[in-house]
């Protein structure tokens, strides 16, 4: 029987009295490539935060793997790019091969030697492994921060709207290394984001949260739906449908 | 008098090898205070050192136990801030400001109970790195290993928390635990470092080499390489200044800190018009 890599199970969360997430519940299995849009303030990177062990939910419960969060120890099998570092310092000293090998440290056994130089090739980025990651630009740091979060092969892979400060070219590079990912590697990934367009074109899932899951299914189908029109309007729908096909 | 005949001192032998092992440890541990904004936890500390100090002297202590009476209450101190940080959801410069102001606060009133500040009260606050004896060279050299060997043991965890906290966690990194453990290596390099600058200044030595080492360091081990490095030659060519000019060495040694910084920062700047 196929384990589910995540599981969520009726998650409410609540900041001061707010709720801010409302009877969550979803599985991801194996080689699911799922894209999860919704508005400002829906709750999506409260949701990430709660899969990750960051935000205590007030109910539910979630597993990774089949263990429970609380329990979960097994670090090397999840990578995790954030939309941006919350404690990051731009002068910070560390250099770009230091940052990537930091993602080593949840492997067992100190991990793979050549893993860093493996990651930081298929980033492409090899040529910016003595660069100070301070000293990069927007999107050559989120590159450094996928080869940290892939370094250690992760089977399940989790991205909070990674791609807010890239330009649309190299947004587009991202979401072509992150297929690379999934479809070559069979890493499942779990993509946050508000690029609806991108989420049809790759993601193999789709949903639509706004506190609660308001859609769980294909793109094609959510361009069939009430929800789509309600939300984004016919004329929006018409832009993003029709581009996607 | 030659340069070398400084050297065959013991005092001065002993104020050398002090100096250099506190001006490593200041150096290594306030490359990780400065890069997380905690700069002021060794200033807060410092000013709980001078409560314990007028603690010790109130008792009547000999100079070796002043340190031994210091070490705990500093440490419980340095904890205090962290739980101040996170269970009284203040932030952790409110902390900081809380914990000083009752050790320098503490520290007036025992001074006052015990007759005013005298010598020995005045040598701490000012430092008096000449006057240290076998015995807090021992202590010193048993500190210096445990902390250094601290941190090399959590190297990585210290350097993620460092990077960030949220992805620290993400790797399975305890950072709460990881946290109290800077703090309390923090709270042991102030103890230590006391004799070497006095209280007033030990701040100053886990800032100013750091972010000296910041101005021109590439890469993260480097960085604490170099913080170490500006340390050490603030601190030897302070002490054998001022032993020369017969100037106190803590101030000397600070000046001195401030002199490299302003230097690499110089240099920073002429590297990067240059490069233009």
């Amino acid at each position: 029987m196929q384990v589910d890599l995540l599981k969520l199970d009726n998650i409410c969360c609540s900041y001061g009295g707010m709720e801010v997430l409302r009877n969550i519940s979803f599985r991801v299995r194996a080689g699911d490539y799922v894209g999860i849009v919704g508005p400002n303030g829906s709750g999506k990177s409260t949701l990430v935060k709660t899969i990750l062990g960051l935000v205590t939910p007030t109910t539910g419960t979630v597993e990774l793997f089949g263990t429970g969060r609380g329990e979960f120890n097994d670090w090397q099998r999840v990578g995790y790019l954030p939309q941006r570092l919350r404690f990051f310092n731009p002068n910070f000293p560390g250099t770009v091969g230091e940052i990537v090998r930091l993602g080593l440290l949840s492997a067992k056994g100190g991990g793979d030697p050549d893993a860093v130089d493996q990651a930081l090739e298929t980033m492409g980025i090899v040529d910016l492994k003595k660069r100070l990651i301070g000293d990069l630009s927007g999107g050559q740091q989120q590159r450094v921060l996928l080869a940290r979060a892939l370094v250690n092969r992760p089977d399940l892979l989790i991205l909070d709207e990674p791609t807010t400060a890239l330009d649309p070219e190299t947004r587009e590079h991202f979401y072509a290394l992150l297929e690379t990912v999934n479809r070559s590697d069979g890493t499942t990934v779990l993509l946050v984001t508000h690029d609806t367009w991108s989420i049809g074109k790759y993601a193999n899932r789709f949903m639509y949260v706004d506190k609660k899951i308001v859609f769980d299914g294909s793109f094609d189908d959510f361009c069939q739906s009430d929800e789509m029109t309600a939300f984004f309007g016919e004329h929006a729908q018409h832009l993003i449908c029709h581009r996607h096909h | 008098m030659p340069i070398t005949e400084i050297f065959s001192y013991g005092f001065m032998q002993r104020a050398l090898l002090a100096g250099v092992l506190v001006g490593v440890l200041c150096a290594v541990l306030g490359v990780f205070l400065v890069l997380r904004r905690l700069s002021l936890i060794g200033d807060g500390l410092s000013h709980v050192t001078f409560g314990s100090v007028a603690l010790a002297l109130a008792l009547r202590a000999k100079p070796l136990y002043v340190t031994l009476v210091a070490l705990p209450i500093v440490l419980l101190s340095s904890l205090g801030i962290l739980r101040l940080t996170d269970k009284a959801r203040i932030y952790g410069d409110a902390a900081i400001g809380i914990v000083s102001a009752a050790g320098i606060a503490g520290g007036m009133v025992l001074a006052g109970v015990s007759g005013g500040f005298n010598v020995d009260l005045f040598s701490y606050l000012f430092g008096n790195i000449l006057a240290i004896s076998s015995g807090e060279l021992l202590l010193a050299l048993l500190l210096f290993f445990v902390v250094m060997g601290t941190v090399a043991r959590f190297y990585h965890e210290l350097f993620a928390i460092t990077f960030d906290e949220d992805l620290a966690r993400c790797s399975g990194i305890r950072v709460e635990r990881i946290n109290g453990l800077l703090a309390v290596l923090t709270a042991l390099t102030v103890v230590l470092a006391m004799k070497v600058v006095g209280i007033l200044l030990v701040s100053s030595l886990l800032i100013i080499p750091a972010v000296t080492a910041l101005q021109v360091a590439r890469g993260f081990r480097t960085t604490m390489v170099a913080a170490a490095l500006f340390a050490v030659t603030a601190v030897v060519a302070g002490i054998i200044l001022s032993f020369v000019l017969n100037l106190p060495a803590g101030g000397v040694i600070v000046l001195l800190n401030i002199l490299l910084f302003m230097l690499a920062f110089s240099w920073r700047r002429l590297s990067a018009v240059s490069g233009r």
